[in-house]
């Protein structure tokens, strides 16, 4: 019997607990979506995370927090990972992880970086490279849930080719009614679009997100640099700083 | 040097304790700012974990986990204020009715 968790509530289970891996989506060239099933997965709300850790033949320890990119399937998880250049656990897990291994993970963990079902608030999602993936959980979690709060998206990537759910996303802003995404690209525009290559800037926040006076709640997710210029410009444009929720990953380039 | 922020914390700090630190809202002893503890920015790669003041950077907290204990140092923050479930409180002594 799949459990899921209270809303609201956060499930406590600590320790570490073996976990295997079902399934592999390519996302993209570097990113790939790892599908793990954990014994008595307790259920986690979105935006929560998950704690990996690879252990080596002599005995060295490692371990790396993940977003987990969508809601429970029973005792099914999905974690996104993008690869880091010379990163110590990524590209193991992207290329020497193969179905039906073994690896153990901590969680669900994390109670700030959440977005809660029961706020009426209208939502502004801040995504920068894989920064992602505890938004698609949002996302995701949203429809899922049948909930009208209105979602806005802003996606900063290098490329077209960069995106993460490009499909899925294309036919959510379709069907997900109240779910609208804008792409900001850093280093290549596609051919169809009349915009230019730059890193997000105040423009693409203003046209893009809620105003301030509408009480949103802003969740901003990405590489150290992209978050913190984001909720810099966030608050300069009036957003109050405890609405501003961050997370920032490792460097990833967004 | 690059850096992570307090939502990694999550894990090993449950380990040590009942509810969620993420959450808590902290004031850094060295310049008085508060702020979640997720906002702190976080050095994974020393030994240990070490999370700083996002606006003087000075260390606020060290966890440190061994084999058989963690060490826990938060001699840089002055409190942290967590956020609790509403609850009756039970008042000491008999019960009078």
């Amino acid at each position: 019997m799949a459990r899921t968790a209270i809303p609201g509530r956060l499930t406590k289970r600590a320790g570490w607990w073996v976990a295997r891996l079902v399934e592999r989506r390519e996302e993209t060239a570097t990113a790939c979506t790892l599908v793990l099933e954990v014994p008595d997965w307790p259920g986690h709300l979105p935006g929560q995370h998950v704690d990996l850790r690879l252990t080596a033949e002599d005995g060295y320890q490692a371990a790396r927090s993940y977003s987990v990119s969508a809601p429970a399937d029973g005792e099914r998880i999905e974690v996104t990972v993008q690869r880091v250049p010379d990163g110590e656990v990524s590209p193991y897990l992207i290329e020497g992880l193969s179905v039906g291994d073994q690896i153990e993970v901590r969680g669900p963990v994390g109670g700030y970086f959440i977005w809660r079902m029961t706020e009426p608030a209208p939502v502004l999602l801040v995504g920068g490279g894989s920064g992602i993936a505890p938004l698609m959980a949002m996302i995701r979690a949203r429809r899922a849930a049948g909930s009208r709060v209105p979602f806005r998206l802003i996606y900063s990537v290098r490329s077209e080719r960069d995106i993460y759910f490009a499909d899925e996303l294309r036919r959510r802003v379709r069907d997900d009614q109240g779910l609208d995404v804008a792409y900001v690209y850093t280093r290549e525009v596609p051919e169809s679009s009349p915009a230019r290559a730059h890193r997000i800037a105040v423009a693409d926040l203003n046209t893009h997100g809620w105003p301030p006076q509408l009480e949103p709640t802003n969740f901003v997710c990405g590489p150290t640099g992209f978050v913190e210029a984001v909720s810099d410009i966030l608050v300069a444009l009036g957003h109050e700083p405890r609405r501003v929720k961050t997370e920032r990953f490792g460097p990833t380039g967004a | 040097m690059d850096y992570v922020d307090g939502n990694m914390l999550a894990g090993p700090l449950q380990e040590v304790f009942a509810v969620d630190l993420t959450t808590a809202t902290g004031r850094c002893a060295s310049c008085g700012q508060t702020g979640p503890v997720a906002a702190l920015r976080v050095y994974s790669n020393a030994p240990g974990v070490v999370a700083r003041c996002p606006s003087c950077t000075e260390v606020m907290l060290r966890l440190v986990r061994t084999p058989n204990s963690a060490w826990l140092d938060l001699r840089g923050a002055t409190f942290l204020q967590i956020p609790m479930p509403a609850e009756s409180f039970t008042t000491p002594g008999p019960v009078t009715m």
